[in-house]
């Protein structure tokens, strides 16, 4: 049944709508009140592409297709359950899974087709099998990293970058081979293997904080692989939505190296890890000024503007529904409040936004960085929870800091400021941090949820106003 | 074929920094999910190899692909929605 050459143009279709489908399920992002729409136009075109593949000429092996549909559905049920906090990992996998899909098919239709292979689709096919592989192993050792089952320090030893360019330009070697001698199906292990290797490699030296754009550029590459998938295959289907998803991930890396003042070559070849002994080195002992729970519930209930800057330390502390409560309690009292989001906060891009929606804060008091930095001066509390570097004033002022040049929010301009932390120890980048020394600067020492919790108890009792 | 291809690319590579530039940073992690999902479009290659059935090794390589590639689409639709689902605003939303 599938021999009828007349249902060509009913897959071309499909695929054809499918495209359509999925770049209104983009455009219909770019709102809050249009999202959900755009996730279900994504499901429709997704279906319709599947349904349409279907019909393809030569398909006979139904049964083991819908056999491997559901185990796929069995895996991805609970990826799709998993706890909110939980997001940056599974993101970081799901990565691997795609890139880990698309090698696999790259080998089988390179062994398929060898030595039949044009030097157009065999370059298509290199290039989908080292970027595939290379983001397959690079994805999972970053979420290895956010999941802590690996050492989320960077590590770094000499030559380190010369090690890894030259493993890449070994692979970019090899791949030339194939393209002008498809034939040589011996040397097609090593434009997979190198790039397995180099995918462990290129993250072994990135931090955390790093990994918001890490993460970007590993969707860039796994939406780059399906692409040159799409060559290979000549599925025009396949490069709509490879350089869809790969334009996507390059936007969000540009965004989040803007954010760092950094530039991709700086994130993966630079290491943080090496340029901070010189900041930590001011040792002598600055003293700072501390305050209980009670103390900073009183100053909380008497100011009229509040802006909480959470960090990656609310997701740890996972504070989120502590925050919604004092967000509350305040609110309740007519305290203004709304909430300052540094772009790179967190682990991935919009980290700390999904946070503090699932703890169910309205979205319309979640301001980013450049709105929010002119209103600290008329700002009478501003509360950090657990973030750091990006409230360093010293990125502004100090030439010499690791981070000078970063963009920064002017949390110092407030009128009185309180970091929750749990210690003086300097953030994940090693950097001290001057705002814990101002006379404004009030310290809050614990955990983040606990301390939180203790304020919001406070106004519970009624007693402080 | 090749100059086809490419125009496609060039195309869709446009219409993607268009439409992406303009999604708000909020939602940026529900973006990179949904993205995800729609890049396991991949499976279709994976589906052909498994139907086409042509040799043990195109056989097996696209099995696992088609369920690496489904728990992309399932998970990340799935997550997507469920971000999505919780973006509230204080102000009563416009009909």
């Amino acid at each position: 049944m599938n021999s009828l050459p007349a249902s060509q143009p009913i897959i071309e279709i499909t695929y054809l709508i499918a495209s359509t489908l999925f770049i209104l399920s983009l455009k219909w992002m770019s709102s809050p009140s249009t999202a959900r729409r755009g996730v279900r136009a994504g499901e429709v075109g997704m279906l319709l592409a599947i349904g349409g593949t279907l019909l393809q000429h030569g398909i006979v092996d139904y049964k083991w297709i819908a056999i491997a549909l559901v185990l796929g559905s069995g895996i991805g049920i609970p990826l799709g359950l998993v706890q909110m906090t939980a997001v940056p990992q599974r993101t970081a996998l799901s990565h691997a899974f795609g890139a880990l899909c698309v090698t696999l098919v790259g080998t089988a239709e390179f062994y398929l087709r060898s030595p039949d292979l044009s030097p157009f689709i065999m370059a298509a096919l290199s290039m989908e099998v080292i970027l595939g592989s290379l983001t397959f192993t690079g994805s999972l050792m970053a979420a290895g990293k956010l999941q802590e089952v690996l050492p989320q320090r960077p590590l770094t030893y000499k030559g380190q970058n010369l090690v890894n360019l030259s493993l890449l330009a070994i692979a970019v070697a090899v791949a030339g081979y194939l393209i002008m001698h498809p034939g040589a199906k011996q040397l097609f292990p090593v434009i997979v293997g190198i790039p397995l290797v180099f995918g462990v490699l290129m993250i072994i030296p990135i931090g955390g904080a790093d990994m918001p754009t890490v993460i970007s550029l590993l969707n860039s590459y796994a939406g780059l692989s399906a692409a040159a998938m799409g060559f290979g295959l000549g599925s025009k289907l396949l490069i709509v939505a490879g350089a869809l998803d790969g334009s996507s991930g390059l936007i969000l890396s540009v965004i989040m190296s803007k954010a760092m003042n950094r530039s991709f070559g700086n994130v993966l070849f630079g290491a943080f890890g090496q340029v901070q002994t010189s900041a930590v080195a001011g040792q002598e002992a600055k003293s700072v000024r501390s305050a209980t729970a009670d103390e900073a519930s009183a100053i909380l209930a008497a100011a009229n503007k509040v802006v909480v800057v959470p960090g990656y330390g609310m997701a740890v502390a996972q504070a989120q529904h502590k925050v919604r409560e004092l967000y509350d309690a305040l609110s309740k009292r007519g305290v203004e409040v709304r909430f300052a989001i540094h772009p790179v906060a967190g682990r991935m891009p919009g980290h700390m936004n999904v946070l503090l929606a699932e703890a169910d804060i309205p979205y319309d008091k979640l301001v980013e960085m450049d709105d929010i930095n002119g209103d600290f001066a008329q700002t009478d509390v501003a509360l950090v929870i657990g973030a750091n570097d990006v409230t360093n004033p010293a990125a502004r002022t100090d030439s010499s800091s690791p981070i000078y040049g970063m963009p920064v929010l002017d949390v110092n301009k407030a009128r009185t400021v309180m970091v929750i932390k749990r210690s003086m120890s300097p953030g994940f980048a090693g950097i001290d941090n001057p705002l814990y020394y101002m006379d404004r600067t009030l310290m809050l020492f614990g955990d983040a949820k606990s301390f939180l919790n203790d304020i919001v108890r406070e106004f519970g009792g009624g007693g402080q106003n | 074929m090749l100059i086809d291809g490419l125009f496609v690319f060039m195309l869709a590579a446009f219409i993607g920094f268009e439409v992406i530039r303009r999604v708000s940073p909020l939602l940026h992690t529900p973006l990179m999910s949904l993205t995800n999902a729609l890049d396991a479009i991949a499976v279709v290659g994976a589906i052909v190899l498994v139907g086409r059935h042509e040799n043990r090794l195109s056989f097996l390589l696209g099995m696992l692909a088609v369920i690496a590639a489904t728990s992309n689409i399932v998970g990340g639709f799935l997550i997507t929605d469920r971000m999505l689902k919780m973006f509230k605003t204080s102000r009563p939303t416009k009909p």
